[in-house]
């Protein structure tokens, strides 16, 4: 395979069946329904995910726990500003980068008081944070300031907040699908072409970003704190930015989510979700883009595709009746399949080639 | 705010804080051990539940005494999760030892869901009704009110943390548990059999967990497959905030944790108290990145 691929005219090809191939998923899986094209568009978004936290814990090598919190954050920040939940509809161009801001900033937040500390106090208190935020999220619908009795709703609580606004390009609603030459496009399947653009465009920045003075201050960073400090990088800096970048991605992606669902609610951005995204990152191969991204499509996809083998109709035909519920069957195999692979692949499906310690791998 | 509740939420506080301390010690252990969070240690405590609430029924239904029977359930489970822990590390954590460090963390996380769905398995989705063999009768002390139940809850672990300091400072096994923890290499030069002593730790860690969940589950008079998330999160905060590692940090932090959140009832609505808890986490850690007695560690990550 790599043999294959180091010839250049094989790679352009395996380039140009890669894109051609991206570019009719969302047609052939709309044959099979588009439930599955929203599965397309998930994963797309768990892409964007995985290599915002990859910055943060695989590139910086900082544990972050609670990282769904700046999806959160984006997705709240499109929800309350384009919904009629207080009557507020601002177009992409001012959500898509306030969300982002705003997550980016939550980062800082995060990220300024927690500089001293490394490893697993690190997780701990990020995992906090992510709880904070989702329980905030599930109680700011009944603020009341002190001294008055005026009840203000900020964010619907456990309900959620509906009726959001889609995607409008300027009058154009995604949503709502196209017609090209008498074929009709559903809007799902105009979503996944914005979200593929988005995540080309997240894999071209975090690569570049990788390789850039930053990039090789943050790896130094992972490798070995005080040496980097050694070298005068300002490892106070250096931190802040990589939180900030990560909480930027994952505010983007949020804000996206928003717009496809037309709906969030504090259930979608709970702990495991933060668990599940480093487990994208980790499973894949940490700090290597084409391990992260195998890794996050994988976890994004294996439920959906066990959900559909693990079916009651399908245990009828093989056992006879239904031996297991398939929600419990579809984690059992979920979870046993994240089990051994770290069991068999302690790197990672796809770890970068050229590093021999891996993050945090200080010698025991 | 009178000073009544005060003292009423310092009790209420001191009975849920010693079982986050006896849950924060599993964590401690084999934190100390491994440096590894071991994710799953809140399954393990809700096995522990779920397993002594049906043996105490099955007993309590062929006609043993309840008192007797829940002896013989608690002693039941502590084997039970005892087994799972030493079996867990075994399968998922062992073979992970020299690998980077964050795979045995991906793994913990895999048999926390799968362990979960395993008492879906075997016990159901059900809340189960924890019966009251120890009686709920309110005692009155002064202002403060006190249940026979909260009085053994706190004594059994005040008992079960001196003996597990005993066991650990003073005995030849406890030894070999802090060499390991000290320098596994070196240790295992020294004629240690570090397997051993990591299965014990895990072994030790799960039977308090087990007494832990069975504590929960008869002071809330429930017990359900998803308990043991909220609780382990708690307890892993408990352990973190006293110093990870350091077997009088997760005392004091499991003790602290739950003085904070039940006095900090009294200023913030119910809904916050989770929320509480991680805001005094984050504010001690600011202060004290290595805990509260946590000792000094200059490069561990």
């Amino acid at each position: 395979m790599s043999a294959l691929l180091e010839n250049k005219r094989n790679q352009i090809i395996a380039f140009v069946a890669l894109g051609i191939f991206l570019l009719i998923l969302p047609f052939l899986a709309g044959m099979i329904g588009q439930a599955w094209v929203r599965i397309l568009n998930i994963t797309l978004l768990y892409v964007m995910l995985a290599l915002g936290l990859n910055v943060v814990v695989g590139v910086a090598g900082l544990l972050d726990l609670g990282y769904v919190a700046f999806y959160a954050v984006g997705a709240y920040t499109w929800a309350l500003l384009a919904s009629n939940h207080f009557d507020l509809s601002y177009p992409f161009w001012v959500l898509l980068p306030l969300g982002a801001f705003l997550a980016a900033l939550a980062g800082l937040m995060l990220g300024a008081p927690v500089l001293k500390l490394r490893g697993d106090y690190l997780a701990i208190v990020t995992l906090g944070f992510g709880e904070i935020i989702r329980i905030l999220m599930n109680n700011l619908d009944k603020v009341s300031l002190p001294g008055s009795d005026t009840v203000y709703n900020l964010t619907n609580g456990p309900r959620g907040v509906t009726g959001i606004d889609g995607l409008n390009f300027f009058g154009f609603k995604v949503r709502q699908g196209i017609e090209v030459f008498g074929h009709q496009v559903t809007g799902l399947q105009l979503y996944y072409f914005v979200f593929l653009a988005i995540a080309i465009l997240s894999v071209w920045m975090v690569y570049n970003l990788q390789h850039s003075r930053l990039g090789r201050a943050w790896q130094a960073l992972r490798e070995d704190e005080i040496a980097a400090k050694a070298m005068g990088i300002n490892v106070r800096n250096v931190k802040l930015a990589a939180f900030a970048f990560g909480a930027l991605t994952g505010g983007l992606a949020g804000g996206l989510f928003a717009a496809m669902q037309g709906f969030v609610s504090p259930e979608s951005f709970g702990l495991l979700e933060s668990v599940m995204i480093l487990a994208m990152v980790v499973l894949g191969g940490m700090g290597h883009i084409p391990g992260v991204i195998l890794g996050a499509v994988l976890l994004a996809a294996m439920p959906e595709v066990i959900r559909y083998v693990a079916d009651e109709n399908v245990q009828q035909k093989v056992f006879g009746l239904v031996v297991i519920a398939p929600e419990v069957l579809r984690n059992l195999i979920f979870s046993l399949a994240m089990i051994l692979i770290m069991l068999y692949r302690p790197r990672g499906l796809w770890p970068s080639p050229d590093r021999k310690a891996d993050t945090g791998g200080s010698a025991k | 705010m009178s000073i009544d509740v005060l003292l009423q939420q310092i009790v209420n506080g001191l009975v849920v804080g010693s079982v986050y301390a006896l849950v924060a010690l599993g964590y401690t252990m084999v934190y100390g051990i491994l440096q590894l969070i071991n994710f799953a240690h809140g399954e393990i405590v809700m096995i522990g539940a779920l397993a002594a609430l049906f043996v105490t029924n099955a007993l309590i239904a062929v006609g043993v005494p309840p008192a007797l029977a829940l002896v013989i359930a608690i002693l039941a489970a502590m084997i039970i999760c005892a087994i799972v822990g030493v079996s867990v590390e075994r399968i998922a954590y062992r073979p992970l030892r020299t690998a980077p460090r964050l795979a045995p963390l991906i793994t913990a996380i895999g048999v926390s869901i799968f362990l979960q769905q395993i008492a879906i398995l075997v016990f159901g989705r059900n809340y189960f009704t924890f019966p009251e063999i120890i009686p709920k009768t309110p005692m009155q002390f002064g202002a403060v009110i006190v249940t026979p139940n909260e009085i053994v809850i706190f004594v059994t672990s005040l008992l079960l943390m001196a003996g597990l300091l005993f066991l650990v400072n003073k005995t030849k096994i406890g030894t070999a548990m802090r060499a390991t923890a000290e320098d596994q290499k070196v240790a295992g030069l020294m004629g240690i059999d570090i397997n051993k002593i990591i299965a014990f730790t895990f072994a030790i860690g799960s039977g308090l967990g087990a007494v832990a969940g069975v504590m929960v589950a008869s002071n809330y008079g429930q017990a359900h497959y998803f308990m043991g998330f909220m609780l382990g999160l708690k307890a892993f905060t408990a352990a973190v905030m006293g110093g990870i590692g350091n077997l009088w940090g997760a005392m004091v932090g499991g003790l602290i944790l739950g003085l904070v959140e039940n006095v900090g009832l009294m200023f913030v609505r119910g809904d916050y108290k989770d929320i509480f808890a991680f805001v005094v986490l984050v504010l001690v850690l600011i202060f004290r990145p290595q805990g509260l007695i946590g000792e000094k560690v200059a490069e561990r990550a």
